[in-house]
């Protein structure tokens, strides 16, 4: 309800932000990598390459933001939770609604980046929409874990710090610009781990029809069972900190 | 007895300002600097991870680049460390002066000091520019140790960082006088981010259609590049370094200007 009233400014952040980074570094950048190594880019121009990886990782910031940022707010003393301990919501319920609301943020902010895609050529069909599902999954993976965490949080400093220090690492090196096959060996290993990772390989297979039928389901169970595993942390965490 | 040595509170007119008394606001801001190194370093963290994934890591992908003929990581370090200043002298005079003004009330403590308005500007513009300086500095020794120096002429690098974080920390704060409240940031993400993107930070200008090419030449941070990586590069054109030289010391006092007098009223309302 409350989002009624600043979503111009989020929209700055969840579409503007990808938007740029697709025009300046999908289009830019990829004039000089199209033009130097169309060998080593497998036949796929830059900017379809990239952009699927873009949608992942703008997924993920999407729900970490509104997850974390706005749950540490309204979980402090003189935040929004504080008046639904009174009411007949339990904390599991009050935690389920912000997630169904992540949910909705990440799936619409998604949605307009894959109409852009199409816009621009970089996708189409039932293609963009197996994406757009694949991308509010990775979302998702990212939502409930943050919100376990978050709802514990009393500094909101620490969320900033979270995000500089995790998220954007995440953000840069999990394949979004380039492909995780270029990091040295061990390197290699932990990132393909890890949860971006999963999001992107996910989308960009979908995006350009690379994908098999067992890395799609290795990669949905993988981002599943964190979401299960989030959700579930923080049916707990709520519990503690709104009943404390 | 002729003259009272010790002026009372706030007997500094606004326009006024001294050295002596600007300085006493930047050494407050290092105080509080020395409590907390993890700014800094989260300073150099941002530009380190752009450096690597799309200097090295996209860099892979293009090889040399056109024009130029340097590899790619050697072009696109000397204008991350032109966004390196450029970032952190803006965000210390928007958000962190910002952050003076509504949440910890900083400068009403400081009016009724003999500080006047301007020399508030000054001293914070200071500390900025100490802050990019101080920054640009570590990553430059970064990219050095990174094997990324293709001339000597990189040392040009820390005047101009001065240069550009002056221009940046002013442009700052006047912006700063305009915002009503912490949403407003996202607006002025909307001009930082694109001019980051599209200031030739990746790639150069002959990327561009012709009819961009002058949209692209009028940003400051367009300016603020060539500054650094033409020497960096060692390409001394004499035109293009004054050219530059001279927009960026216009921007910044145009914008001093700006930001001293609203700062003016803005405090003593």
């Amino acid at each position: 309800m409350r989002y009624r009233r600043t979503w111009r400014a989020s929209i700055v952040m969840s579409l503007g932000n990808p938007l740029l980074f697709l025009i300046g570094v999908g289009a830019g950048l990829g004039h000089l990598v199209d033009h130097h190594a169309p060998a080593q880019m497998a036949g796929v121009s830059y900017a379809a390459f990239f952009a699927p990886g873009l949608l992942a990782a703008a997924a993920m910031q999407t729900a970490f933001l509104e997850s974390s940022g706005q749950i540490a707010g309204a979980a402090a003393p003189d935040g929004a939770y504080q008046s639904t301990v009174s009411t007949p919501l339990s904390p599991e319920q009050v935690m389920a609604g912000h997630m169904l609301y992540v949910a909705f943020r990440v799936l619409t902010s998604s949605a307009a980046f894959v109409l852009v895609m199409a816009c621009f050529g970089l996708v189409s069909g039932a293609r963009g929409v197996a994406m757009l599902l694949a991308a509010t999954l990775t979302g998702l993976a990212f939502a409930t874990p943050a919100a376990a965490w978050a709802v514990g949080v009393r500094v909101q400093r620490h969320i900033t710090s979270a995000y500089r220090m995790l998220i954007m690492p995440l953000y840069m090196f999990s394949g979004t610009f380039f492909a995780v096959s270029e990091l040295p060996g061990p390197i290699r290993v932990i990132v393909e781990a890890l949860p971006l990772a999963q999001g992107v390989a996910l989308c960009r297979s979908l995006a350009l029809g690379t994908a098999g039928a067992r890395a799609v389901a290795v990669h949905g169970a993988y981002l599943c069972v964190l979401i299960v595993a989030g959700f579930a942390l923080a049916r707990g965490a709520y519990r503690r900190r709104l009943h404390a | 007895m002729t003259t009272m040595l010790s002026p009372g509170p706030g007997n500094a007119r606004p326009a006024e300002w001294a050295v002596r008394r600007a300085l006493a606001l930047v050494e407050r801001n290092m105080m509080m600097y020395r409590r907390s190194v993890i700014p800094l370093a989260f300073g150099l963290v941002e530009p380190l991870m752009y450096l690597l994934t799309i200097g090295f890591g996209v860099g892979s992908l293009v090889g040399t680049v056109p024009g130029v003929n340097v590899r790619y990581p050697v072009f696109v370090a000397p204008a991350i460390l032109a966004t390196t200043a450029m970032n952190t002298a803006f965000n210390q005079t928007s958000f962190g002066v910002f952050t003076r003004i509504k949440v910890d009330l900083t400068y009403e403590a400081i009016v009724p000091t003999p500080l006047s308005a301007t020399d508030i500007a000054v001293g914070e513009i200071a500390s900025a520019v100490l802050n990019g300086l101080l920054t640009s500095a570590g990553f430059l020794l970064a990219t050095t140790a990174m094997g990324l120096v293709a001339s000597p002429g990189i040392l040009l690098a820390v005047p101009a960082a001065c240069l550009v974080s002056f221009a940046f920390a002013a442009a700052g704060l006047a912006v700063t006088t305009f915002l009503r409240d912490f949403p407003d940031f996202q607006l002025i993400q909307l001009v930082m981010l694109p001019m980051y993107l599209f200031g030739t930070t990746f790639y150069p200008l002959s990327t561009y259609p012709g009819w961009l090419r002058p949209l692209v030449e009028a940003m400051p941070l367009y300016q603020s590049i060539q500054l650094i990586r033409g020497p960096a590069l060692g390409n001394f054109d004499g035109p293009t370094l004054a050219f530059a030289t001279c927009y960026l010391a216009v921007f910044g006092a145009a914008a001093m200007i700006i930001a001293t007098r609203r700062l003016g009223t803005l405090l003593l309302k």
